[in-house]
């Protein structure tokens, strides 16, 4: 197969015959500034740290209502503090960022047809907004109860 | 194969996480830990919140609300570090860190919610 002999040294060729050189241009890491598609992508994505922020703060509450009411106590305490409800006013902030961008997604991962017409997407979307508001007026209703 | 099918496994993973955040985490959030620590809204008392905890389904609610979000997390979040940062060559050691943080927190909200033994 390699009919040309291979050269002694250890310098390569830089030409070798029917092998493409491949066009492969370096990318910034801050490739994802430069747009904002590519921001909201990044933006989408970071939410999730968000969501685990919550997750750990949900924890605490149940660790801290397990503990009894004085521990709970101290826990709604901690939670309005400054640095407390910055961090959960940022994390609605993106919470509420991933529900849309997750909502509005199943439009475009399902294409449903209607005689032979591809129905709007807001008539896709919209059930997911439905069952949001639903889900949220059952939960406010328990715990307000 | 198998890593074929465990990749699957952890997608629905993922997925069914971000329907339960996209669902659930808006209104737990807003309530806890905005409108109740502003005044907004007079906060249930510690006896009423005991009181749902009690209930089985609402344990396993908040159960796989915790765990399932942890999963969506470590999923976005590892590709976010791959791709946004460039770093595939830490590749098994971001796997591990994150799908390990979903599990630990899986325990650990199986912990607290599974022998509710609360006063």
């Amino acid at each position: 197969m390699f009919a040309v002999k291979q050269p002694t040294t250890k310098v390569l060729p830089l030409y070798q015959e029917f092998h493409p050189r491949w066009y492969r241009p370096r990318v910034s890491v801050y490739w994802w500034l430069g747009q904002w598609q590519y921001l909201k992508f990044i933006l989408r994505e970071i939410s999730s740290v968000f969501v685990a922020v919550f997750v750990v703060i949900t924890l605490l509450q149940l660790r801290a209502l397990r503990a009894g009411p004085e521990a709970y106590a101290r826990f709604q305490h901690w939670l309005q503090s400054p640095i407390a409800l910055a961090i959960n006013g940022i994390s609605l902030f993106f919470v509420l960022f991933h529900t849309i961008t997750w909502f509005n997604l199943a439009p475009r991962a399902m294409a449903v047809r209607f005689r032979g017409k591809r129905l709007p997407e807001i008539l896709i979307a919209a059930p997911n907004y439905v069952v949001w508001a639903l889900v949220s007026a059952g939960v406010t209703w328990l715990v307000l109860r | 194969m198998a890593k074929q099918s465990s990749e699957a496994v952890l997608w629905s993973l993922f997925s069914a996480g971000g329907v339960v955040a996209a669902l659930l985490i808006p209104v737990h959030l807003f309530l806890f830990a905005i409108a109740f620590p502003m005044g907004w809204l007079r906060p249930p008392g510690y006896e009423h919140l005991m009181l749902l905890l009690r209930l089985p389904w609402v344990r396993i609610y908040l159960f796989l609300m915790c765990s399932l979000s942890l999963f969506h997390w470590a999923h976005r979040f590892r590709y976010t570090l791959y791709d946004g940062l460039q770093v595939k060559h830490l590749n098994e050691l971001i796997f591990t860190l994150c799908y390990g943080g979903a599990v630990a927190g899986t325990v650990f909200a199986g912990y607290l919610l599974g022998n509710w033994s609360g006063p």
